[in-house]
């Protein structure tokens, strides 16, 4: 019997049911949403039963990548996420208030999310998002804006685990977009187990006015191999991760996108430690004349740009999630402080300033996912991810100085987290890789 | 499904507007910028075009705007107000003040369609109203309103002054708030539609103004003005819980409108300046190092990021009339972000395009001009804000002034 191509309710009911069997959905109190959605989704009309025995099915021979196809517009202006990815937001927006918020500060002082944040970030499943079916993974369509809205919520709990934790998905992305049916075969699988591997997207070099579309690693070509020179600076999961995807310059080729081994001759590792996302394992990666073979490089120039500017769509989404946090505090902080007999929040100039806070957040996230949607449509969206990243950088940090600003010398010290978000905040305009949406 | 991209079923309206713009208001809109409450003609023969299109069921306008009732399960709309916000970023792109000279596209008809019954917009359709509510001694504080509306058998009879009415004079129509009883506060103020040329109203004085020149701005007193009972809008009745709500619910329609002129006005001047930059040997990509690229590229952008922004709280505030959302809050975001964007990004431009910016070679020292009111109409700036905190910190206007 031929199985029926799995639809987007299909994709949601094996989701589910990855979640179903997780006790981190008891955890966070999720049976009762899970259970809600399942049953919209059965009022369907095709049985759940027929998707028990698909998942984790091992691929054996893939002579051609498995590319997942872009959803199809409904041609209206929309801001309704699908029930699909309301889930997801409400599945990672527990996860958010429940575990990395409370997390954050301890997560900073390790430089590193602990083993239990791991272990229940698996648990959720967001690397399967980027595997498709036939890999054993959860994908049927490319969605962007899925990963947009999963950082999103990461975002409004703590920046720097948020990014540490998104950065193996990133390199799922990357190889279920771009990857060769060699290179999905090789890597792309190991993601869909019980815990992915670390990996992460390196990018940033060391130099000032950056530009991250002409790198400053280089790669010259050697018979069939390419030597890698350079270093990769605040690479999320840097610290850690056992597979690079790098950012470099080739002679021959112009910019492109290369896959590196952590046990590679020449490459080292070291923490590099910043103002922010302290919670993010960042990483100093050296290439010192390291090897690979032609295979090594993943995808062509368009991809690099594209990698480039999802990379950015991601920082925004953190920035969104973060700069709602900081708008949900003051909130609370202006109408509880009292000053002069009453509610800061009772003077205009106290008020005006949380005003465009809300304001500027609500643009920054119309503006992020308008990018990512484009992509999802098979739109080109790079104008759209630079005025969205150039809009983010600017006000993100605005409105970290301001939730720093509003709560004044409480601001200002670690009793509250406002002063971590104005560090991390400051890393928008800085970060243009690590995470592929 | 999330998608922010303009509906395909607009392209169609969207590019007559654009025609529009281009082919009719372009043309004239400097000779209307210097004649001054000369009336601009060529806008009657538009306007049997936009009345054809009305009728056919294809144009929007400012009749059809209200917010659609509230039904969670219905399938996603974009109607009359997106249409709306689409169609008049068009034409301010073309020109703001001849757009607002648009017959049968006033303040007042969008009041009539929130907030008039069936009878009475059966009656007052295919009428073009203005609205009055400001009064030398009040502006944003509406409730201040000392223009009074006493009842007197069948009839109100209206005394009081109104300034800053848009397309007062040409107009055949006024919306008028008045207080049924000044002591009452704002439960009192209720809205009338008064026919011009009823005895008792007279047109004082035509406004000269910073911008948008070819728009008249009117003057008109009211004295012993009788208005028939029938011509009341919403419920006569002072009930000091629901307050202000009828004649307020009106500007969470227009809000949206009034913030997509600022839309089009700023990518007119964006897209000349852009324009003037490549003539002058700059080529805009915006793949190029933000950082070492020249100043005027980079400030250009982020400028388009700003006026990006604008457009799409704009578009959502709009989304979510169409599709019974209530928007007040949305609509005060996009009216106060659209509004502070248009005059940086106009003055902006002016100022970086030098001579050519600022002299009446080119139209962006008028633009300059023009943006400003699209920072103050429909609820300043600081009016805007004022609503969002409300909403934001939960606070009322007791506790929040």
């Amino acid at each position: 019997m031929n199985k029926p191509k799995r639809d987007i309710q299909g994709f949601g009911l094996s989701l589910l049911n990855r979640f179903a069997g997780s006790e981190t959905v008891d955890k966070l109190g999720l049976r009762k949403p899970a259970e809600k959605a399942l049953y919209t989704a059965s009022k369907a009309s095709f049985g759940a039963a027929n998707l028990a025995n698909q998942q984790f099915r091992a691929v054996r021979n893939l002579l051609t990548p498995e590319r997942l196809q872009n959803a199809p517009s409904g041609g209206l202006f929309d801001l309704t996420p699908t029930d699909e990815q309301a889930m997801m937001q409400e599945a990672t927006r527990r996860f958010a208030d429940e575990l990395l918020r409370p997390s954050a500060a301890d997560a900073e002082s390790h430089r590193e999310p602990s083993e239990e944040i791991w272990e229940q970030a698996n648990a959720l499943g967001l690397a399967q998002l980027a595997v498709p079916e036939k890999l054993g993974g959860a994908a049927s369509e490319r969605s962007v804006i899925t990963s947009g809205l999963v950082a999103e919520s990461l975002g409004w709990g703590d920046m720097g685990q948020a990014c540490a934790l998104l950065a193996p998905v990133g390199v799922a992305n990357a190889l279920a977009n771009w990857g060769s049916a060699e290179q999905q075969m090789k890597y792309l699988t190991a993601f869909t187990g019980e815990s992915p591997p670390d990996a992460a997207f390196a990018v940033v070099d060391t130099e000032v006015t950056p530009d991250p579309m002409r790198p400053r690693c280089l790669a010259r070509q050697d018979g069939d191999q390419w030597v890698i020179n350079g270093e990769k600076r605040l690479v999320p999961l840097g610290r850690f991760a056992e597979l690079f995807i790098v950012s470099v310059d080739t002679d021959k080729l112009g910019p492109r996108l290369m896959l590196v081994e952590k046990g590679a001759e020449g490459l080292t590792r070291h923490a590099d430690d910043s103002m922010g996302l302290r919670g993010g394992g960042l990483g100093r990666v050296r290439f010192d004349k390291v090897r690979v073979d032609n295979s090594a490089l993943l995808g062509d120039d368009k991809t690099f740009a594209d990698a480039i500017h999802l990379a950015r769509l991601m920082w925004c989404s953190l920035a969104v999630g973060c700069s709602q946090a900081v708008l949900d505090t003051v909130t609370t902080y202006v109408n509880d402080r009292k000053a002069f007999g009453e509610p800061l929040s009772h003077r205009q100039a106290v008020a005006f300033m949380v005003s465009n806070i809300a304001i500027e957040v609500d643009a920054m996230r119309l503006m992020t996912w308008r990018a990512l949607s484009r992509c999802d449509q098979g739109l080109d969206f790079h104008r759209e991810a630079v005025l969205a990243h150039r809009f983010c950088a600017e006000h993100a940090m605005d409105i970290g100085s301001n939730g720093v600003q509003l709560l004044g010398g409480h601001g200002f010290v670690t009793e509250f987290p406002v002063e971590r978000w104005y560090r991390d905040l400051r890393a928008v305009g800085v970060q243009e890789g690590g995470l592929i949406a | 499904m999330i998608q922010l991209e303009q509906p395909r079923k607009f392209k169609a309206l969207i590019n007559q507007a654009q025609q529009v713009a281009n082919e009719v208001f372009r043309p004239i809109s400097r000779k209307y910028d210097k004649a001054e409450h000369a009336y601009p003609k060529e806008l009657d023969m538009l306007a049997a075009l936009l009345d054809g299109l009305n009728a056919s069921g294809r144009g929007a306008g400012a009749a059809g705007l209200a917010q659609s009732s509230g039904d969670a399960d219905a399938e996603i709309r974009n109607g009359a107000n997106m249409n709306t916000v689409l169609g008049l970023i068009e034409l301010c792109w073309g020109d703001v003040g001849l757009a607002l000279s648009l017959p049968r596209q006033g303040l007042g008809n969008a009041a009539i369609a929130a907030v008039a019954s069936a009878e009475q917009k059966k009656r007052f359709a295919g009428c073009w109203a203005g609205m009055a509510i400001t009064e030398p001694g009040c502006g944003s504080d509406s409730a201040a309103i000392r223009t009074t509306a006493i009842r007197d058998g069948d009839d109100y009879i209206i005394n009081g002054e109104k300034i800053f009415i848009t397309a007062g004079d040409r107009c055949d129509h006024v919306v008028v708030w008045a207080s049924l009883d000044p002591s009452a506060g704002r439960a009192a103020i209720k809205s009338f539609v008064v026919p011009k040329g009823s005895e008792g109203m007279e047109l004082v004085r035509l406004e000269h103004k910073l911008g948008i020149r070819a728009s008249d701005t009117a003057t008109i007193r009211f004295s012993n003005c009788r208005v028939p009972a029938e011509n009341l809008l919403g419920s006569p009745e002072v009930d000091t819980r629901k307050g202000f709500g009828g004649v307020m619910q009106t500007f969470d329609n227009t809000r949206p409108v009034v913030a997509g002129m600022a839309i089009g006005l700023g990518r007119a001047a964006l897209e000349r300046t852009r324009e003037l930059l490549n003539r002058a040997g700059m080529s805009t990509d915006y793949g190029t190092n933000r950082w070492t690229q020249p100043a005027a590229l980079a400030e250009l952008t982020r400028l388009e990021a700003e006026w990006e922004a604008a457009r799409l709280l704009t578009l959502r505030a709009a989304w979510m009339a169409d599709n019974g959302k209530p928007n007040s809050l949305e609509a005060s975001m996009a009216k106060a972000k659209a509004g502070r964007m248009v005059t940086e990004v106009t003055l902006t431009c002016a100022e970086m395009c030098g001579a050519l910016g600022y002299a009446e070679d080119e139209l962006l020292e008028k633009w300059a001009r023009d943006a400003k009111i699209l920072d103050i109409f429909e609820g300043t700036q600081q009016i805007q804000l004022l609503i969002v905190a409300r909403r934001v910190l939960g606070l009322n206007s007791s506790q929040l002034k």
